[in-house]
């Protein structure tokens, strides 16, 4: 410690400078692509120009952009589907990891444990493009394998895709597909890392193996899936753009249309650049005090502090 | 008579136990069949003739065998002017990625030591609570000039935060006499960085690497844009003839009708090729992104 200080201390304030130094060009990549677009965020409140440029003398038209998408007939239902697929999305999933992950966690077969784990997190790295593709053809009316099934079987087919009625489930369930294998190897971790005296001590005491999943393993995980939760709450506001934008269309909007995808459509689509970035705004605000909030809680109950 | 008792009770237990562990098994296979089947199905698609395609008849093995898409794909140019947009993105986007994660990893796990710690940390933090959202950034990569440039998809994304928590959080784990004793040979901080920590940093250098790769292989966004059609990145460009053609905005009947042109085993081909990369790297991505995922979720 002494190096640092003390008598070197003209040394160390030299090392503090490339410490500076190092810190430099993420700090400047940060100002450009994370801190103007936040300061941009002020023709929300203006009547933008795109010709003007970001920061040109636009005219100040104070809430008249918030007015507009609050007298849009969408808006409500947008936010009712972002938060319907969210709150879902976060809650089945995690149920769903944590049942996989003690599945996995009580198999003995080592092999089989194995290659189901490396199997079912591949698809968490497959992108949407590729898997709205494959679940596009899946589920399609006409030739998708599932629907053959649903004939074959006497039903009438499904059009999962677009039909308002099976829009949300769909988008839900393909989530669910994507991502459990990996939020199960988290939770798997969180399993393996409790200590196993913990177990002999219960076998001592006469628990079965459904007793021991209930009074070790779980309580064993409880601190991460509560702390998972919490994080999660960050989320909230996203219900996944990359999804809904690959697999829905004009006819499900009513279900499935979320805040992101509107924000896309109304931006970049119709050019109507502030009222978008005025919904952005919105949403950024929300998620600020959602994810400051889940921070917080996760520091003070958890004494988890991400740096 | 005890002994009999006992050993028909631990007969009893290791039998249920053993419709415990078959139950478990049989669960266990459903779910990776469940991961595995589709994108077996796509394989199948993909040396099927459209035909067979189209007639609902490709299962789970292709039906009249062919590599006409895949040859077809090879010698689409299109194709091919995407994928090279994509190896150049990652070809700058990886190194650049993996130069700012580390550099601003190494001060930050300094502690207090390090004497303006806090306020780079406050200053990335909030990087992470508040965003600009879509429509300005797209409008600063806009005013950069950086449309229909490669800049525009690697620039934006290049500071990736959870990676470099994932860096720090390991970087702080590393014992403090590593670099104590190199400060005292009078090595500077970017020697240390380079020649103590990084060599012994490999597991989640490779980790927070291949994430990066994915993160840029799969992003298809900011690819669509910012860039052209003419030069859009693969993923984009799959997207362009996945999804358009995807019907899924037309009835079941206009399908059926149009499903008799479809180019469903090109569709698939090209899916494949374009999942090949991630399968390649899938290996090693297993290998280190369990402890690397964990160290970061899970904080070590």
């Amino acid at each position: 410690m002494e190096v640092w200080n003390g008598k070197e201390g003209k040394k160390s304030g030299k090392k503090n400078l490339q410490l500076h130094v190092m810190m430099l060009p993420t700090i400047l990549f940060l100002i450009v692509f994370s801190y103007v677009p936040m300061v941009g965020i002020i023709i929300a409140f203006q009547k933008f120009n795109p010709a003007k440029g970001l920061f040109g003398k636009n005219k100040w038209i104070g809430l008249e952009n918030f007015r507009y998408i609050f007298s849009l007939p969408n808006t409500r239902q947008v936010v009712v589907n972002t938060l319907i697929l969210s709150v879902s999305k976060i809650v089945i999933g995690t149920l769903l990891a944590i049942t996989v992950a003690l599945l996995l966690n009580e198999c003995r077969n080592r092999i089989l444990k194995k290659s189901v784990q490396t199997i079912i997190y591949f698809p968490y790295f497959i992108s949407w493009i590729i898997l709205a593709g494959m679940i596009g053809d899946m589920l399609s009316p006409s030739s998708g394998i599932l629907n053959q099934l649903i004939t074959a079987l006497g039903g009438k087919p499904i059009y999962f895709l677009g039909d308002n009625r099976y829009f949300r489930t769909t988008l839900i369930v393909s989530d669910l597909w994507k991502t459990f294998g990996y939020n199960s190897v988290i939770y798997l971790a969180a399993i393996t890392g409790i200590d196993s005296s913990l177990y002999e001590a219960a076998a001592i005491d006469g628990a079965g193996r459904w007793k021991q999943i209930l009074y070790v393993t779980l309580p064993g995980m409880s601190m991460i899936i509560i702390l998972m939760s919490v994080l999660n709450m960050g989320n909230i506001l996203n219900a996944g753009f990359d999804q809904v934008y690959n697999l829905y269309s004009p006819g499900v909007y009513e279900s499935g249309d979320i805040i992101d995808t509107m924000v896309y459509r109304m931006g970049i689509e119709q050019g109507q650049l502030a009222p978008s970035a005025a919904v952005g705004l919105l949403k950024s605000v929300v998620s600020l005090l959602l994810i400051a909030g889940s921070y917080y809680i996760a520091d003070k109950k958890f004494d988890y502090k991400i740096f | 008579m005890k002994k009999a008792e006992e050993q028909e009770l631990r007969f009893v237990q290791s039998a249920s136990q053993k419709t415990g562990q078959a139950v478990i098994s049989i669960l266990l296979v459903l779910t990776g069949m469940l991961c595995f089947v589709p994108f077996w199905y796509i394989v199948c698609q993909s040396f099927s003739s459209n035909e067979a395609i189209s007639a609902g008849k490709v299962g789970l093995l292709p039906v009249e065998f062919q590599l006409d898409s895949y040859l077809y794909v090879l010698k689409r140019a299109p194709f091919w002017k995407a994928a090279w947009i994509t190896v150049l993105r990652v070809a700058v986007g990886l190194p650049l990625g993996m130069f700012l994660m580390v550099t601003a990893a190494y001060p930050l796990s300094k502690g207090k030591r390090f004497p303006g710690r806090d306020f780079y940390v406050w200053f990335i933090f909030f990087t992470m609570l508040f965003h600009g959202g879509l429509i300005p950034t797209y409008l600063v990569v806009r005013e950069l000039g950086m449309l229909n440039t490669v800049w525009g998809m690697i620039l934006p994304c290049a500071v990736n935060v959870f990676n470099m928590l994932l860096v720090l959080s390991f970087f702080r784990q590393l014992p403090v006499e590593l670099e104590e004793s190199a400060s005292l040979d009078g090595a500077g901080h970017w020697r240390i960085l380079w020649s103590i920590f990084l060599p012994v940093s490999k597991p989640v250098l490779a980790t927070v690497a291949l994430f990066t790769l994915v993160q840029h292989w799969n992003s298809w966004f900011d690819g669509m844009i910012y860039m052209k059609a003419d030069r859009y990145p693969l993923q984009t460009y799959l997207r362009s003839i996945i999804i358009s053609f995807n019907f899924s905005n037309l009835t079941p009947l206009e399908q059926m009708q149009l499903s008799n042109f479809n180019e469903n085993a090109l569709k698939s081909a090209q899916m494949v090729i374009g999942t090949i990369p991630i399968l390649l790297v899938y290996p090693f991505l297993q290998r280190y992104f369990v402890s690397g995922i964990t160290l970061g979720s899970v904080k070590g």
